[in-house]
């Protein structure tokens, strides 16, 4: 996955995250490019797009649209799951998500993200939770030792 | 977990309540983001936002520099930054300001300020290096939040060069007992493994331990690495095909915890990587393939569930099943499953099924016809997109017989297609159709007139070079030659008298080039008309100035008689004032051309095409002029870089910065340097090599890009013969009349189509006869052994062979009247050099006169012609690579303790060179002693211990430690014990950290007899830096480009090793027997050689002979290497 975006249906970015190295007018280019591409689909296409040498995939989400940029060998089903997944642990978090909550609370969406994939590939499959657990925990403010003296589990 | 889960989840919402920016919407009206945002979405004009954010910037910068603001405040200032930077205004300032946070806050703090930070600054930045230290601090933290914190970042952005500081921490982190943590230790591994390779080589080994790791996270984490490596090098890694199949084997029967159920379906993310490195590891291999038949056979039979993600495996087990070697009963059902997709009502799963065709088609065209109406619906498809794939589709299944229906749709498609990318690309494509399949001269110029008109600028420039070297080169027959010709100028002529403004520019190059050669075959065609029609474009406002000199050529090629001289006089009059130097000589020459016909027929001779000319790269014919010219007192020429070497020898100290004078030099060097062919080569812009590839294979087979054909005649094919069969006997023939071929296909198509055909329908399958026409047959074809050509019309002649060694270099005549690199000066030139070296032999005052014209065009001309006085290259190409010769001594068959102790060196590395057999230490119990193997890619340290006691010793543990060198042990689990008389062996994989001229390696030894107390003893193992120098293979050219990456340097003069005139030669023969040096190029008085040091890092020499001496330059991207390598060049040359 080299990029996603979320921005709302009037164009305006809501999100992004580069996996990529990419210069600050590139990715200019790429949001600008996606937005019309993508905001121009009729309702009920594909949901896949061909860009320069890149795979877009994106799927709307009432009125956010979630948009990635992916490699050739990438699977574009599982990518619209990963989006999917996504916005099941943003939903989990805040309960019953909307735009407004990532608007108001977007770098919760960050550390979400964050915790969900790293580098652009899935790090967490299992459990939605732990995603969650980890996002919060950090106020808990565990230490190394409080852990070992938990019960396994 | 799920305690812990629990509690935080219970938590959350009076957390939330703490803290400034409450979880829910609601809540936020409070927070001053929230009024940020609610200010702006209350705004009616950009104007006015900007307004705003500027204010708001404003106070954010006042607030963060102010030093009362608490780390909690500049959280909150942050978040607001970051909203802004995300509406598109810059907050610059704040950066600093975010590392502070990042390195100061804690926890939430923290974690936004390295938010705020990886969204700020990009790899390149150079506050990042601000951030190295925090991260150093807080991966070495106790808190674990912070550890995954900073895991995170590093994993995100990080500087290159920075990785050597942080990687043993992250290595550190793969022995973490939390998962979590090994998970992102493995994912920031591999995002180090992207970004450099190099870094990471030396822990291979722990990528396996994380493969068999507990916890099947770290173990799906670490598959991305895996999937990396085994596709860069997938010979590496076939010993683990068994485990990959094993682990697949056990996700897709459940045997993993319920957690990682996504949808019910067991951990789909980890199935499809797995999927992804059997394909990788199957591909070509047989053997391999086997093992992984069963498992591919159980993942299609248990994804069955209708849902996204089955569906994402079923097609990337599809893909696997395609990629590997065949099986007959998989592929059945992976074509039945393609079929799923396809004939899906979801557009998803459509677009997908048509994907999975296009990659299939070639090995099984068979599975298009049986889509056929599913295919001619998709063409008509609403969506775009879907519509771009079948075209992608039916590009794969082109042939001579289906070609004009499918180039048709193409262009069709190609009209109202409004994306650059999509245009390039289907442009290409047709492009490269019409020269396959083009039934006839008339479409084939009428296609190719499409596809100049539609592609315009934008297009591949090979496209129009390709074109107009099929068209100069001729086929076999003559007749077609001309008619082909005849009609592009007609066509052309026809195309000028309309509209010529609105076409493109390249279209414009190709239509004036194309009646310059040929406008003559046209016999009522007078040439003055036709210089007409062409110097209206020139009057042309938007016409480029590329596309001008390109006209004025053509005219030079036909100013003929008097109304054409008058035309051609006018137009060089109007350009000879230019601004545009390439302008004003094309103008020159136009004016000198068209006064002098006999000149003119010397030097644009009519249809002389083919005839290739000899060039006279070393430009002999200067010769005398320059020899004259030294008589006359001129001083001799000398390359730029010579002159700078010497002036900086008359200098007793050299003031020049270190690297900034090579750049300029090589690159000087490189223009001026006309003797190497390569220049020649790359410059001619015509010559297209890429392209020709497509040609060569003359046959019917389409060019497959990335799908290799697997199929072998005793595989799936002999299985299916029976049905393809019946298949052919039902394939409409083209003979039949379409009402027949209508109900042939009918009865064919195993798709459901309605027996009452209505009239819309009965459209769609004649479209679909003319578009599946000849794929069935083609089938057949190949079923019955028979290779057959296809019906090619534009067949290549073969190529007329070109001489790439000596100083002369051919190049087709019509190329060099053709500019077509009128936008680089300096190839222009070369090629105008090249005419006048023609003339040089016959007319020499001609030449002068040429050249005197040259000389006003481009002064810097003169100077480098000059340059090739007497040269007389001589190109010796060392083709053959450098074989590992060991330079230390072998061993003595003397010491008869040796001899016996290399008898135990491992089989595996007893093909290799060994060092001499030294001992190490000893004291009464036990003797060591080491060598070192050099193999191709590694140097292995073997260490015996020899037991001279009489009892076993046991508990052996020896430790090897070195500043200079990486040390990791190679195999198996290390010696404990050794039995009395006899030896132990250990093998150790040495790279270089830190080259110096001698490396060494310190170890201990510690071990317990079976009475007394342990006892230990210390050793070291000194050996030479040239036991890690390996030659590396590289071409001039790469050569010239890592030369100018390089920034550590050193020169010396070396003795010259005394030959004769091929002292050269012998000295750099000598250096690559002792040093294992590769020698690129050996161009008169001057080498290159280059070698590596082990694990990719190059150094690069330049030897040139200079008053006896042998001047060298190292250069290497490792620091001391150059120095290190100086060293042992002066010994290896002083030994001799």
């Amino acid at each position: 996955m080299r990029f996603l975006l979320l921005f709302s249906r009037q164009g305006k970015l809501r999100l992004q995250k580069w996996f990529t190295p990419m210069t600050d007018r590139e990715k200019k280019k790429v949001i600008r490019d996606m937005m019309t591409l993508v905001l121009a689909r009729q309702p009920r296409t594909c949901n896949f797009l061909q860009w320069r040498d890149l795979k877009i995939v994106y799927k709307r989400y009432a009125s956010l649209y979630f948009c990635t940029g992916l490699d050739d060998q990438d699977n574009e089903l599982l990518t619209l799951e990963v989006l999917h997944r996504y916005v099941e642990l943003l939903d989990k978090y805040f309960g019953n998500v909307c735009e407004l909550d990532i608007i108001f609370n977007f770098e919760k969406a960050y550390f979400i993200l964050d915790e969900f994939l790293m580098g652009g590939e899935v790090l967490e499959t299992s459990k939605i939770s732990v995603g969650v657990s980890m996002e919060e925990a950090d106020t808990l403010q565990e230490t190394m030792e409080e852990y070992m003296s938990k019960p396994a589990y | 977990m799920s305690d812990v889960v629990e509690k935080t989840l219970t938590a959350l919402p009076s957390l939330l309540s703490l803290d400034s920016q409450p979880g829910s919407a609601k809540l936020s009206s409070t927070s001053k983001l929230g009024n940020l945002v609610r200010g702006i979405t209350e705004l009616t004009s950009k104007h006015e936002e900007e307004k705003l954010i500027q204010r708001e910037l404003a106070s954010i910068k006042e607030q963060v520099s102010s030093p009362n603001t608490s780390m909690r405040q500049m959280k909150e200032l942050m978040v607001r930054a970051i909203y802004c930077e995300m509406l598109g205004y810059e907050a610059s300032f704040s950066y600093i300001h975010a590392i502070k946070l990042a390195q100061q806050g804690t926890a939430l703090e923290k974690r936004v300020g390295y938010l705020a930070v990886s969204l700020f600054l990009n790899e390149s930045h150079e506050l990042l290096l601000l951030l190295v230290n925090t991260v150093l601090k807080d991966l070495q933290s106790t808190n674990l939040i912070e550890v995954c914190m900073a895991l995170t970042v590093v994993s995100q952005m990080f500087p290159k060069d920075m990785i050597p500081a942080i990687l043993p921490l992250v290595e550190e982190k793969l022995n973490h007992q939390k998962e979590i943590i090994r998970r992102k230790a493995v994912l920031a591994l591999y995002k180090f493994y992207l970004i450099a390779p190099n870094q990471v080589q030396h822990i291979h080994n722990k990528f396996r331990k994380a493969l068999c790791d507990k916890d099947p996270g770290v173990m799906t984490a670490s598959l991305h690495i895996y999937l990396q490596m085994i596709q860069e090098n997938p010979e590496g890694y076939k010993d683990l095909t068994a485990s990959f199949v094993t682990i697949l084997k056990q996700v897709v029967g459940g045997k993993l915890p319920m957690d990682f159920n996504y949808h019910s379906v067991p951990a789909p993310w980890l199935q499809i990587q797995l999927l992804r490195i059997l394909s990788a590891l199957g591909k070509n291999d047989q053997s391999t393939s086997e093992i992984m038949y069963d498992v591919l056979d159980e993942s299609l039979r248990r994804a069955e569930m209708n849902h996204n993600i089955t569906y994402a495996i079923l097609y990337e087990c599809v893909k696997c099943i395609y990629t590997i070697h065949p099986k007959s009963d998989l592929l059945e059902k992976a074509a039945k499953c393609i079929g799923n997709f396809v004939l899906s009502p979801k557009i998803n799963l459509k677009y997908l099924g048509l994907k999975a065709l296009t990659y299939v088609v070639q090995q099984d065209p068979k599975l298009a016809l049986q889509h056929q109406m599913t295919i001619i619906e998709c063409l008509d498809h609403p969506d775009l997109i879907i519509k771009r794939e079948t075209l992608e589709l039916l590009f794969r299944i082109t042939n001579a017989q289906n070609v004009t229906v499918i180039v048709e749709k193409m262009l069709d498609f190609l009209r109202v297609s409004t994306d650059d990318y999509t245009t390039i690309d289907l442009v290409g494509k047709v492009a490269e159709l019409a020269e396959k399949y083009a039934p006839d001269n008339e479409w084939f110029i009428e296609t190719m007139n499409t596809v100049f008109s539609v592609g315009g600028d934008m297009m591949q420039p090979d496209i129009p070079n390709s074109f107009l070297k099929l068209l100069s080169e001729g086929f076999d027959s003559v007749e077609e030659d001309r008619k082909l010709r005849l009609f592009a100028v007609d066509s052309y002529v026809s195309l000028l008298q309309g509209e010529p403004g609105k076409l493109p520019q390249r279209f414009l190059q190709v239509i004036s080039w194309v009646l310059g050669e040929y406008s003559h075959l046209r016999a009522e065609l007078q040439p003055s008309t036709v210089m007409r029609l062409l110097s209206k474009l020139l009057d042309t406002k938007n016409t480029s100035s590329e596309t001008k000199t390109w006209v004025l050529m053509t005219m030079t090629k036909l100013c003929e008689g008097a109304a054409g001289v008058s035309v051609a006089q006018e137009v060089s009059e109007a350009y000879s004032s230019s601004l545009d130097t390439v302008l004003r000589q094309r103008a020159q020459e136009l004016q000198h051309l068209s006064q002098d016909s006999e000149l003119r027929a010397r030097v644009v001779p009519r249809d002389a095409g083919l005839e290739p000319l000899e060039v006279d790269s070393s430009l002999s014919f200067l010769d005398g002029f320059v020899s004259e010219a030294l008589a006359a007192g001129a001083a001799p020429y000398k390359p730029p870089h010579q002159r700078q070497e010497e002036l900086a020898q008359a200098k007793a100290l050299s003031l020049e910065p270190y690297g900034l004078s090579l750049p300029i030099s090589i690159s000087s060097c490189s223009i001026a340097d006309r003797q190497s062919p390569t220049l020649l080569s790359m410059s001619s812009g015509l010559s297209g090599d890429s392209t020709d590839l497509s040609h060569k294979g003359g046959s019917t087979t389409l060019k497959l890009d990335g799908v290799k054909r697997v199929w072998g005649k005793e595989g799936y094919l002999a299985q299916r013969e029976p049905v393809e069969e019946t298949a052919q006997v039902e394939v409409p023939s083209p003979f039949r009349s379409p009402s027949q071929q209508a109900e042939a296909d009918s009865s064919h198509s195993q798709t459901p189509t309605p027996v009452p055909t209505p009239e819309p329908t009965q459209e769609r399958q004649q479209l679909a006869s003319s578009l599946f026409v000849g794929l069935s047959s083609q089938s057949s074809v190949c079923l019955m052994g028979k290779s057959e050509s296809a019906p090619q019309r534009f067949k290549r002649k073969a190529k007329s062979p070109s001489s790439s060694s000596g100083a002369s270099e051919q190049i087709s005549n019509s190329l060099v009247s053709a500019p077509s690199t009128v936008d680089n000066l300096l190839c222009d030139n070369l090629l105008d050099a090249n005419i006048s070296s023609e003339l040089a032999v016959s007319s020499p005052t001609q030449t002068s006169r040429l050249s005197q014209s040259l000389t006003t065009a481009n002064g810097t001309c003169d100077v480098e012609l000059t340059n090739t006085k007497g040269s007389n290259p001589s190109l010796i190409r060392d083709i053959s690579v450098a074989v590992a010769a060991d330079s230390t001594p072998h061993e003595d068959p003397d010491k008869p303790k040796d001899l016996c102790l290399s008898s135990h060196l491992p089989a595996e590395l007893s093909g290799f060179s060994h060092s001499e057999i030294t001992p190490l230490c000893s004291n009464q119990s036990l003797d060591l002693s080491a060598c070192h193997v050099q193999q191709k890619d590694s140097l292995v340290l073997v260490v015996f211990i020899y037991n001279s006691s009489y009892s076993d010793i046991q508990q052996i543990l020896l430790e090897l430690d070195s500043d200079d060198l990486e040390v990791s042990g190679v195999c198996g689990s290390p010696v404990q014990e050794v039995g009395s008389q006899s030896v132990a062996v250990c093998q150790y994989s040495l790279s270089v950290k830190r080259p110096s001229v001698h490396v060494e390696v310190g170890g201990m030894v510690s071990y317990q007899l079976p009475v007394g107390t342990p006892q230990s003893a210390q050793f070291s193992y000194r050996l030479p830096l040239t036991s890690f120098i390996r030659p590396l293979t590289l071409s001039t050219e790469e050569y010239g480009t890592m030369w100018l990456a390089f920034s550590h340097d050193t020169k010396q003069n070396l003795t010259l090793i005394n030959a004769g005139h091929e002292s050269l030669a012998a000295t750099l023969n000598v250096l690559k027997k002792k040093l294992q040096l590769h020698i690129v190029e050996i161009i008169g008085l001057e080498g290159i050689v280059a070698c590596r040091l082990l694990q990719d890092q190059p150094c690069l020499m330049h030897c040139r002979v200079h008053a006896g001496t042998l001047a060298v330059w190292l250069r290497s991207p490792v620091p001391d290497l150059p120095d290190c390598l100086m060293y042992y060049c002066q010994r290896a040359l002083q030994e001799h």
